[in-house]
């Protein structure tokens, strides 16, 4: 089962309203390449992964779950002093049209979440490949954002989030030489 | 409405964050390097560490954690303000 702990992972701060940044950050939120898409996506994986990487899943999707605590933070208080004026100026005229000032799980282009960006294959050095993909992707992303902010506050946190999937690639990368490792193993018998 | 809180809350808070960060790193690590020693040590010693501060820190700014892996006080505090993203 799951507890809450009433704490971000990492602080969260942002140097003032902005609601441009909130919407080219809703791409982590509920974009293909999101913490949601990660979370979800490590989640369902996990009970058809080998034993030796359940854990390791497991813990990945935890941590995306924080950080999906953190994306969502910075959008919030991104956007909770906006009027509609200031949304409407930062092309969130659509979004507040539907959702007023609430979060909702869409890219930065408004198209709600889908599973199909999400893949399940059963195979599990497909399902780890689409893994490392998939946090590559999402320090890209990350990047480009950074590139895009000039809030030193929202950045601080945005460089913490674009390192945490370097280390989930590079433990996933090691995940598959543990498999590559037990299937040669086998052979020997 | 909103809580003033001090800046020992923000201080504490952030003590936990660190170490829980330690914690979280060093499991992932272990995930793949099981028989590191050194690591096991440095994970055992992070948690306990890290639960010391969180007693620390109930006692002055109310229950972390729910579903019973905090004691509430009187009257029930488990549910109150500031959520994480309110600070």
């Amino acid at each position: 089962m799951f507890y809450y702990e009433k704490k971000l992972q990492y602080p969260v701060r942002v140097s003032q309203c902005n609601p441009m940044l909130a919407k080219f950050l809703i791409e982590q939120y509920g974009g293909a390449d999101g913490e949601l898409a990660a979370a979800l996506r490590y989640m369902n994986q996990r009970y058809s992964i080998p034993d030796k990487v359940i854990g390791l899943l497991n813990d990945i999707a935890m941590e995306e779950f924080s950080h999906l605590e953190m994306i969502a933070t910075m959008i919030y208080k991104l956007t909770k002093d906006a009027t509609p004026e200031m949304m409407k100026a930062a092309g969130l005229g659509d979004h507040y049209s539907i959702h007023d000032n609430a979060l909702f799980y869409h890219n930065a282009s408004g198209v709600p979440w889908t599973a199909a960006y999400i893949q399940a294959k059963g195979d599990p050095i497909a399902d780890l490949y689409e893994d490392i993909a998939a946090e590559e992707k999402a320090r890209a992303t990350y990047q480009w954002i950074i590139d895009l902010s000039d809030d030193p506050d929202l950045n601080d946190g945005l460089k913490f989030l674009r390192e945490r999937e370097v280390i989930h690639s590079l433990r996933f990368r090691e995940a598959v030489e543990i498999l590559k490792d037990e299937q040669g193993k086998k052979k020997i018998f | 409405m909103k809580k003033q809180l001090p800046p020992e809350y923000y201080k504490l808070l952030e003590e936990i964050q660190a170490i829980d960060f330690v914690i979280v790193e060093l499991s992932l690590y272990l995930n793949t390097h099981p028989h590191d020693m050194e690591a096991i040590k440095q994970f055992n010693e992070a948690s306990h560490h890290s639960m010391l501060l969180k007693i620390e820190f109930e006692k002055q700014f109310g229950p972390l954690m729910n579903f019973g892996k905090s004691y509430s006080n009187y009257p029930w505090d488990v549910d109150d303000s500031p959520w994480p993203w309110q600070v």
